[in-house]
């Protein structure tokens, strides 16, 4: 077990590195022309754009600039091409932001995931699941910045019902601010994931329900009720669970980039989507590697808890 | 991210068990497809949804003919100073304040204009085309490229499976809206050329070959466990016996046994790849003005939402009209070939 562990762990920062190499690629290899003449923009003399390329170390072979842009990602150092602010401060700024939306949104769309796929289980083939199975895949089919958009439009500015988008602070605003603004955007992103989720519960349950374990359990004269919530349900929600795990990942890694940016939360997506428009290339960096991070961390640690809890699984 | 499950529009309760008893009542001699071509008849929600999505195909092919024929205007013309006459009435095509003019539900600016003046019904249409388009050829991308690497690696094995599969990791690590966004800003840039293939900046070719490759490992890593368990079955063995080659082996005996899968995975790709585009688009990073497509279309109207929001409406609702179609049709595609088959895509 510990070989294993460590195998992965390697594995994971083999990968992690190759991220940034292909990412730092994009940037530097893929565009033709110089890139100090395109920060520098179009009245800039050459000597301003000598003194970019020298500040930014433009001059130097691709392998320095990466082992430039990499050492001052580690050291913290890392500042923006655009306005010269540090990466990691405004990281640590937008994090706290894409972490309340992404949590909040992950017990909604796992609470609401649940009830409803159980609701459509028991009611399998009745007019109630029907209605859901079309509710969820309308969930499913409907883009998170058009629906999160006409919830501002209609809730936000026609009813007035909730604010027109920003974030507050706890520490600002209290509690109940921060809940109030943060209603609309954990619906808008939970929406795809509560179709998604309940479609799986379903029919794990469904596929369950004829298994010979819960034919004892009835037989043995269990109620019908406990029957679902101890037998069923608990099987049917180990995949899911799993599932919650990696999605979670997903969001935060960069799947509320577009859910910022509809309602201003001014998260890290929302920093990465800026950043991108000035091409500013340190800030997408240190995105998408904290984004990678994310995914192979939690993908790992998936893999491992399930090879400590589950001994059919061969360790290769 | 879309991941589908168990039926959706065949509402029977055991699903399984009712293939099995469908399976005794074929006569004898009833091939596997001829079965699930029969099943995939008699789900009508699936097969309407299905002639929806051909609907909205060729309604989008029919573009030219629209903004000739009925509108007479082209997807870029700008009418930003003009007005039209509407039952009599001339009104402004944009107003002084920037407000552009709504449906008027005739020939010219059915759907109303855009903040340039132009005609949004034509770009609609246009948008449509181009949607689609990038959505079916990303698709084709990523089956292609899927089906190549999946075979050669779990064919193959060894070093070259290892290397493929390492690959597949980095890939999957990566976000797959980050990487998007990154290859679509910067392939935007100026450009890439590669040998003879040479792609221009602001070229639809961008977000089309960005979502083919960003899918291709959601599907490799199926198809290569597949082709894993495949290789050791007795037919393989048995055409191994008989001096195929490892080629003729993958294109007559495996790639045939692919076919459900491909399939069962197509129309759902198709519908991921096409709301991955307009996400791209949305942030700036797929189809460049002033070329339309869907996701553009929002993009651009989302800032005129509180005076003219026709303009996020329109591309949402054929947005999602077709994926949902796309959606319905692929699970009744997978209920039909394959019920059990777990899909899992991310967008």
């Amino acid at each position: 077990m510990a070989r294993f562990i460590v195998r992965r762990l390697v594995g994971m920062v083999l990968v992690l590195f190759a991220v940034s190499v292909l990412t730092f690629l994009i940037f530097n290899v893929i565009p033709n022309g110089d890139p100090a003449v395109r920060m520098a923009g179009k009245n800039s003399t050459p000597a301003q754009i000598e003194q970019i390329r020298k500040e930014w170390h433009f001059d130097q072979s691709l392998p320095q600039q990466y082992a430039f842009m990499m050492k001052q990602i580690f050291t913290g150092k890392l500042v923006s091409y655009a306005d010269q602010t540090n990466v990691w401060e405004q990281i640590r700024m937008g994090l706290p932001r894409t972490f309340a939306l992404g949590i909040g949104a992950a017990i909604l769309w796992m609470t609401l995931g649940i009830l409803l796929g159980l609701y459509s289980a028991v009611r399998a083939g009745r007019f109630s699941d029907r209605v859901l199975t079309v509710l969820a895949l309308i969930g499913i089919s409907m883009p998170v910045f058009w629906v999160g958009a006409l919830m501002n439009y209609y809730l936000g500015y026609k009813l007035e019902w909730f604010p027109n988008g920003g974030y507050v602070e706890i520490a600002q605003g209290g509690l109940g601010e921060w809940l109030y603004h943060l209603i609309l955007p954990w619906t808008a992103l939970a929406i795809l994931f509560i179709g998604v989720y309940s479609r799986i519960l379903r029919s794990n349950i469904l596929d369950t329900i004829n298994d010979d374990y819960v034919r004892t359990a009835r037989a043995k004269g269990i109620s019908e009720r406990r029957v679902m919530t101890r037998h069923v349900l608990r099987n049917s929600l180990i995949p899911i669970v799993t599932l919650w795990g990696l999605d979670f990942g997903l969001v935060i890694a960069g799947g509320a980039v577009l859910t910022e940016s509809v309602f201003d939360l001014q998260g890290v997506g929302q920093y990465f989507a800026e950043a991108i428009g000035r091409l500013d290339v340190p800030p997408v960096m240190a995105v998408t590697l904290l984004g990678a991070v994310f995914i192979v961390v939690l993908n790992t640690v998936v893999d491992i808890v399930y090879a400590v809890l589950d001994p059919r699984i061969r360790l290769g | 991210m879309a991941s589908t499950d168990s039926a959706a529009t065949d509402f029977s309760d055991d699903l399984p068990a009712a293939i099995a008893a469908e399976e005794r009542h074929a006569p004898a001699g009833t091939g596997p497809w001829r079965i699930a071509l029969r099943r995939l008849r008699r789900n009508k929600v699936a097969l309407a949804f299905g002639v929806l999505f051909l609907l909205l195909v060729a309604v989008s092919l029919a573009a030219p003919i629209w903004a000739n024929e009925v509108a007479h205007t082209t997807p870029y013309q700008n009418r930003i100073a003009d007005t039209i006459t509407i039952d009599g009435e001339e009104r402004n095509i944009v107003a002084f304040d920037g407000v552009p003019i709504g449906p008027t539900w005739h020939g010219e600016y059915f759907l109303g204009a855009d903040r340039n003046g132009r005609d949004v019904m034509v770009r609609l249409l246009y948008g449509g085309r181009n949607s689609l388009l990038i959505g079916i050829g990303a698709s084709i991308i990523t089956m292609v490229f899927a089906t190549l690497l999946g075979l050669l690696s779990g064919f193959f094995g060894g070093w070259l499976d290892w290397i493929i599969s390492r690959c597949f990791d980095v890939m999957w690590a990566f976000p797959v809206i980050l990487l998007g966004v990154a290859l679509g800003v910067s392939l935007n840039i100026s450009g890439i050329t590669i040998g003879p293939l040479s792609l221009k900046s602001g070229s639809l070719w961008i977000p089309t070959v960005i979502i083919g490759i960003a899918y291709v490992v959601y599907l490799a890593r199926p198809i290569r466990g597949q082709v894993l368990a495949l290789r050791e079955k007795e037919f393989v063995e048995a055409a191994r016996a008989q001096g195929m080659g490892p080629w003729r082996i993958m294109l007559t005996e495996l790639l045939p046994n692919l076919a459900s899968t491909l399939l069962v995975f197509f129309p759902l790709i198709v519908a991921n790849a096409i709301l991955l585009e307009a996400a791209l688009s949305f942030l700036g990073a797929g189809v460049q003005p002033p070329e339309p497509s869907w996701g553009l279309m929002i993009s651009e109207g989302i800032e005129f939402l509180t005076s003219a929001p026709h303009l996020t409406i329109a591309p949402g609702i054929m947005l999602v009209l077709t994926v949902l179609a796309l959606n319905i049709f692929g699970e009744g595609v997978r209920d039909a070939l394959d019920p059990r088959a777990k899909i899992r895509l991310e967008h």
